[in-house]
C-alpha cells in the first residue's frame, strides 16, 4: 500500500516540477520566474525525500537539507537584486 | 498495528502529493502575480511538510531508527517560505505598483520599496539603536 502511495506522490511532484519548468520558461514577469525557481527547489526537496523512502536509505537527508538552504539563499539573492540592483550593500 | 501505520503513512504521502501538485498548478493557472504568490508558498510547503512527516514515520516504523533530520528540514522550510514570499511580494510591488496606486503608509514616510535611498538596515528590529539615539538627543 505504501508503495502505491509513494509512486502516486512521486508522479504528483514530477508533474509539479514540469509545471514549474513551464513557468520558468514562459512567464509574464521576472518575479514569476523567481517564484517558480523557488517552488522548484521546494519540490526537488520533496522528490529527494521520496526517493530516499523508495530506496530505503537515510543517505539523502543531507542532500535535501543542503537543497533547502541553497534554494532559500538563491531566492533571497534574486529578490534582493530585483529590489535594490545589488545584493550586498 | 502495522496496518494502522501503513494507512497513516500512505495517507500522508497522498495528501503531500496532492498539495504539492495543486501548489504548482496554481502557479500556472492563477490570473495575476500577487495571487500566483499564494499557491506555491502555502500549498507546496504544506505538501512538502506532509511528505517529510511521512518519511519520518516510515523510518521510525519500518527501519526502527527514529531520525529527526526531516523535522529539521520541515522547520527550515516553514521558517523560510514566508520570508521568500515577503521578498518576492516586495519585488512585485517595486516592479508593478507605482506609488500613486498604493495606499498611504502610516506616519510621514514613503513606501520603503519606492525610496531609492532607503536604509534597509533600519527595520523594526533596530529599536535599541533608536532608543540610544533618543537618549543622545535628550542629552544634547
Amino acid at each position: 500500500m505504501i508503495l502505491y502511495a509513494l509512486i502516486f506522490a512521486i508522479a504528483c511532484f514530477c508533474a509539479a516540477l514540469l509545471f514549474n519548468l513551464y513557468r520558468v520558461v514562459k512567464a509574464p514577469g521576472v518575479t514569476d520566474r523567481v517564484l517558480a525557481l523557488d517552488t522548484m527547489a521546494v519540490n526537488a526537496i520533496a522528490l529527494i525525500v521520496l526517493f530516499g523512502i523508495y530506496e530505503g536509505t537515510a543517505m539523502f537527508f543531507e542532500a535535501s537539507l543542503l537543497y533547502a538552504m541553497t534554494g532559500f539563499v538563491a531566492t533571497v539573492a534574486f529578490a534582493k537584486f530585483i529590489l535594490r540592483g545589488d545584493i550586498i550593500e | 498495528m502495522e496496518l494502522v501505520w501503513d494507512i497513516l503513512i500512505s495517507a500522508l504521502l497522498v495528501i503531500g502529493g496532492i498539495f504539492g501538485f495543486v501548489g504548482s498548478l496554481g502557479l500556472v493557472k492563477l490570473p495575476d502575480p500577487m495571487t500566483r504568490l499564494h499557491a506555491p508558498t502555502k500549498a507546496a510547503s504544506l505538501g512538502v511538510g506532509s511528505v517529510l512527516i511521512a518519511s519520518m514515520l516510515w523510518f521510525g516504523v519500518k527501519q526502527g531508527e527514529v531520525t529527526l533530520h526531516e523535522l529539521m528540514i520541515t522547520v527550515f522550510i516553514f521558517l523560510t517560505a514566508p520570508i521568500t514570499a515577503h521578498f518576492i511580494a516586495k519585488a512585485n510591488i517595486f516592479r508593478d505598483w507605482p506609488a500613486e496606486k498604493l495606499p498611504r503608509p502610516s506616519g510621514d514616510g514613503e513606501w520603503a520599496v519606492h525610496q531609492a535611498d532607503a536604509d534597509t538596515s533600519r527595520g523594526e528590529l533596530s529599536v535599541e539603536r533608536d532608543l540610544a539615539e533618543q537618549a543622545e538627543d535628550d542629552r544634547a
